[in-house]
């Protein structure tokens, strides 16, 4: 049995160096003095981190995408925070149908839900590109806020909250001091999952691009497609940071069980 | 009384998603029946005999299914390996996995238009060490949509089946070897069958994710099409919407099929029902 395990964990070993190796590689290969990307690169530079900071479309797109992630993780909190609370609170009719709308737009393929969008939203109730990518984000991070919110409200005893009432606070008093506190770390970790969720969409953002509106992953898409220097790995470079650091702080909040339960 | 609470408190939302996402959903389903003012169905027909798109459709398919196995073949062993190692080793791992989850579906394709290119890491090493005399064409065929999506998806299967076989009570595998039963007879006897509705739903998100992935088959893929490629095309470079929204219906069918057909196979194999 020893060798068995032995040899099970030479194949997991082996396959965490397919998943992680490609990220190293970017790592590695963005301190490339030259202007072609390679690997092993060829000297040691920051160069091209310099660059991002020059390119100016890089940093326009990365401020829109920023606010639309912001602005629309909060729109989706305004929307989705009552709607958890009701789905986990109350038991009533329709229930299940409305759980399952809220957590359609995950369900539904991404460039389905662009494209109907674009259609509609921009096409027939013409919309400005800048509104519509707000409300797209706005859907597409719903179904994580409520989801992340429900499970933490799982979680957490009403009778406390009946208890605060029955002493004469007001529901919306209750609410904010007495189940607010309580949820306030599922809270926090729904935010940032639904901010990575936003902050990487490709699907939806790829249809609402126009004159001065695009999002740093499609204008990464784009200089992809076209050109092959260092700047993307060193983009990617501190994407992965940023990416690390918000994981760190969801592992914090609410474990990792949160990916492992499905 | 309560209820009345919970309808108001549901409300905007759900105002929020009808108007932005259901009803733009059912207007491009129901416009794919309309063409010049009367019922037809006319642009299914016209795709379903167009060798061009079932050619689409059959490399989409193929590459999702091959994906899915893939993820599958590679998944549960190292998912079995990770939900026995004690609670430090698990969490390490399973960080690991849900790093690469995290990261941008950009930035993990482009890391493969690195390693698969002509002269790329991998026909490098391969010509370095003479095991190939011309640089392979990987990169933009359907192999390297293979490769990219597996990367992309290995983790989901991985930490999903982590989450089934760590709730499996080590009490019953025990049971079954007091009983005298060999660890990989226990482990073919009691832990895959106790795996399978999370082998299914794991199968599931992966095939689905294949399916409808648009990231990876834009950059890895090259001409090859995709469905999901194949509707960017048609509503942006084409402007052709009507078969855009044939398209989008086909993906959407195609993907509520196999939810459903799937939901059904792991209800049936949950051992707790």
């Amino acid at each position: 049995m020893r060798e068995n395990n032995r040899g099970l964990a030479l194949f997991t070993g082996l396959v965490y160096v397919f998943l992680l190796g490609p990220l190293v590689i970017i790592a590695v290969s963005s301190f490339e003095p030259g202007s072609i990307l390679k690997f092993p690169p060829s000297g040691f530079s920051w160069r091209w981190y310099a660059n991002i900071f020059d390119v100016e479309m890089f940093m326009s797109t990365f401020r829109t995408s920023m606010a639309v992630s912001l602005l629309g993780n909060l729109f989706a909190l305004l929307l989705g925070v009552p709607a958890a609370y009701a789905l986990s609170r109350y038991s009533f009719r329709g229930k299940e149908m409305l759980n399952a709308v809220f957590i359609s737009p995950v369900l539904i393929p991404g460039i389905v839900l662009g494209f109907a969008m674009l259609k509609y939203l921009i096409v027939a109730y013409h919309l400005p590109i800048y509104t519509a990518l707000l409300i797209g984000h706005t859907v597409i991070m719903l179904p994580f806020i409520i989801r992340v919110i429900a499970s933490s409200l799982a979680n957490f005893d009403f009778s406390v909250e009946e208890a605060a009432l029955s002493l004469g606070a007001s529901r919306l008093h209750t609410f904010f001091k007495v189940v607010l506190p309580n949820i306030r770390s599922g809270i926090i970790a729904a935010v940032l999952i639904a901010f990575l969720e936003s902050f990487n969409n490709v699907d939806i953002s790829v249809f609402m691009t126009g004159p001065g509106v695009s999002t740093l992953p499609i204008q990464l898409l784009t200089y992809v497609e076209n050109y092959f220097d260092p700047t993307i790995a060193a983009i990617s470079v501190l994407l992965m940071i940023i990416t690390s650091i918000l994981m760190f702080l969801i592992e914090r909040l609410m474990g990792l069980s949160y990916f492992t339960k499905r | 009384m309560k209820n009345r609470y919970a309808y108001f408190l549901i409300l905007p939302g759900l105002a929020f998603l009808t108007i932005f996402m259901v009803i733009p959903i059912l207007l491009t389903v129901g416009s794919t029946f309309v063409q010049n003012g009367s019922f037809t169905l006319g642009g299914y027909w016209h795709f379903f005999k167009d060798p061009y798109f079932l050619k689409i459709l059959l490399t989409t398919l193929q590459v999702s299914v091959v994906t899915t196995l893939l993820c599958v073949v590679i998944g549960f062993p190292v998912a079995y390996y990770i939900s026995k190692l004690p609670p430090r080793g698990k969490s390490v791992l399973l960080a690991l996995a849900i790093f690469p989850l995290l990261t941008s579906s950009v930035v993990r394709s482009f890391s493969w238009m690195i390693l698969l290119g002509k002269r790329g890491l991998i026909n490098n090493t391969l010509l370095a060490i003479g095991l190939i005399q011309e640089p392979l064409d990987i990169l933009y065929t359907p192999t390297a949509m293979i490769i990219g999506l597996v990367h992309l998806f290995l983790p989901l299967i991985l930490i999903t089946l982590v989450g089934v076989m760590e709730n499996i009570d080590p009490d019953v595998v025990k049971a079954a070897e007091s009983l005298g039963a060999s660890k990989f007879t226990a482990f073919r006897k009691v832990i895959v069958p106790l795996s399978i509705p999370g082998l299914i739903i794991g199968s599931i998100l992966v095939f689905v994710g294949s399916l409808t992935a648009y990231t990876t088959p834009a950059l890895l893929g090259g001409k090859q099409r995709v469905i999901s490629t194949f509707l960017y095309q048609n509503a942006i470079t084409l402007n052709d919407w009507h078969s855009a929204s044939v398209i989008a219906t086909i993906m959407m069918v195609i993907t509520f099929v196999v939810i459903a057909l799937m939901n059904r196979a792991a209800a049936k194999f949950n051992p707790k029902e």
